[in-house]
């Protein structure tokens, strides 16, 4: 209440929309209050726990092997890494050594993930901006990597290869050349992307300076994954802590800087590390296929005998994972004598890349808040429906998805005249 | 598609999309469906912004506490006739949250459902397939009413 009549007496033109918690295309719901002035966004405000569904709560009364299930289905999109982090956070806590080959065919799995996310979120960006072309485009590439994945798992989305002490499926020398061909496929049609991307005259216009983040904001607010190495921070759990086989393989920390020289922090650098992300994913997973030895795939293939260690282990572990929007961890207890956990506790990267919407929404458009929200890759902006609350007229109306998305084009279309 | 049914339902279905708290799994399988592979557009099958504008609600997810009223209010402002698809085993069972104490769902204890689309998550396929029965049950209203 007190909050009102302040927005009320700083300027007569100051509207509040909220935005969510309903949004039909992508992702979870959430809800966003915007404050504008005008055109302008004056401040932002975040509330989240529309999607609590009690996992961690359910977790405690579960093994491990069946927490791998529920840890899969805390997100669709990044259904390996959590199950990755968890078993990881479970192994470090039971000291269970994981094969070596099982190693590398984690780091493929993981790779494979990333490709299929930023490919995803490529759609997902041209779209807010009204490019639908290529949302069409980079989905149709998609549906290769989910091919490879099926082909790989078993299924395309929640794939249920991981294993606590290594993974459930091997990729047998027959299966290799599939996989290249996959990834020839993408070579190829990585330029395409590229040039649609960094080249066009549109999406530059759109995003060039837009949403910035700095290096100083992306510390305060531990902003994690592409996003922070956008803004030029070198944070990369790969590369940090090497975990998996990636002590192996070259791999560096993927900043704007690499391509263009300069770092700036918007929306087209986070463009420019997701692509380079996606060419880096595949240079990964030739390499892998490459150095993979040969050998086991699990240590304790009888789960049995893996519950009965995990019921002896008093302890707590903790399994980090670079997933494709930041860094994933899990952490787990275990107090001897059951082997459920006695506590779990996963944090996904868009906690930490939430907040760092406020800064980079203040100042910006109301037609730029789908690109600028969904350069983070949560992909808020998709199918909102928003209501704008004028404070002098005290009305109401609503704008849905489609006219905030309308608004989008129409600023595309003002800025190539 | 039935015989001798009036023309209203034959090009265009429209339908809207609501993530009742979901994984994202049968989300991205819905926009998967929607792409160039499947592309269910050439049935004149597209996704809507409005609730108002739609036939068909498509529900994913195992409907937590805090979007029981939401769901309902995007139910209540679609137009008659509609018909509801419930996509996912969560939706449909509850699934791996079946014991969780922030959820009211299943789907069908909030909104009366006409199809389940079983999976985790479905196919595109199936869900095609759901909104083709989806399609007749419409029809069927449609022709009752005349």
């Amino acid at each position: 209440m007190k909050k009102k009549e302040s927005v009320k007496t700083t300027t007569k033109t100051t509207y509040q929309i909220p935005i969510g918690p309903i949004h039909p295309a992508l992702k979870e719901p959430v809800m966003f209050e915007f404050e504008i002035d005008g055109e302008r966004i004056i401040d932002v405000d975040v509330s989240l726990g529309h999607v609590h569904r009690g996992i961690e709560w359910a977790g405690m009364q579960r093994n491990p092997v069946q927490i791998l299930y529920l840890a899969e289905r805390i997100c669709g999109i990044c259904s390996y890494s959590h199950p990755i982090a968890f078993a990881r956070a479970v192994e470090n806590a039971c000291d269970i050594e994981v094969p070596e080959r099982a190693e590398y065919l984690r780091v493929i799995h993981g790779e494979l993930e990333r490709i299929c996310s930023h490919i995803l979120w490529a759609g997902v960006a041209a779209h807010e901006i009204g490019f639908d072309t290529v949302l069409f485009l980079t989905w149709e590439m998609r549906e290769k990597a989910l091919d490879l994945t099926e082909y790989l798992t078993g299924n395309r989305v929640t794939k249920a290869i991981i294993m606590i002490g290594g993974v459930r499926r091997d990729i047998t020398s027959d299966m290799v050349p599939k996989v290249q061909e996959t990834l020839k496929y993408f070579k190829d049609n990585f330029e395409k992307l590229r040039h649609i991307f960094l080249d066009d005259k549109t999406v530059r216009l759109r995003s060039q300076g837009c949403g910035v983040l700095t290096y100083d904001d992306a510390l305060k607010l531990c902003a994690i994954g592409p996003t922070t190495r956008a803004s030029g921070v070198k944070k990369d759990v790969r590369v940090d802590q090497a975990y998996a086989a990636y002590g192996d393989l070259d791999i560096d920390y993927m900043t704007p800087d690499v391509l263009t020289g300069e770092v700036n922090g918007d929306v087209y650098d986070r463009i420019i590390v997701r692509l380079l992300e996606v060419k880096q994913s595949i240079d990964l997973i030739e390499q892998c296929l490459d150095k993979m030895p040969s050998g086991d795939i699990l240590s304790e293939p009888k789960i049995p005998k893996l519950l009965a260690r995990v019921k002896k282990t008093a302890g707590e572990g903790i399994g980090r994972h670079e997933a494709p929007r930041g860094e994933v961890i899990h952490y787990v207890k275990f107090d001897g004598e059951n082997d459920n956990p006695y506590t779990w506790k996963a944090r996904a990267p868009t906690y930490n890349n939430i907040l760092p919407w406020i800064p980079m929404l203040k100042g910006e458009q109301i037609a730029d808040i789908p690109i600028v929200a969904a350069s983070t890759d949560p992909c808020i902006s998709c199918t909102n429906r928003v209501t704008i609350v004028d404070n002098d007229k005290n009305s109401r109306y609503i704008l849905n998805r489609e006219e905030l998305h309308r608004m989008s084009i129409e600023k595309t279309r003002r800025l190539m005249k | 598609m039935a015989k001798g049914l009036p023309k209203s339902f034959k090009k265009a279905l429209w339908v809207y999309h609501c993530n009742s708290g979901s994984c994202n799994g049968c989300d991205i399988e819905i926009i998967a469906a929607l792409c160039p592979r499947y592309d269910v557009e050439r049935f004149g099958i597209r996704l809507v912004g409005s609730p108002r504008h739609a036939d068909v609600l498509l529900v994913t997810g195992p409907v937590t506490r805090q979007m029981v009223d939401k769901v309902k209010r995007v139910y209540e402002q679609m137009p008659d006739p509609k018909a509801v698809i419930c996509v996912g085993n969560c939706g449909n069972t509850g699934d791996v949250f079946y014991e969780s104490y922030n959820l009211v769902g299943p789907i069908s204890n909030i909104i009366p459902v006409d199809v389940h689309v079983v999976g985790c998550p479905p196919r595109p396929e199936a869900i095609i397939n759901a909104v083709a029965k989806a399609w007749v049950k419409l029809e069927t209203l449609e022709a009752e009413k005349r």
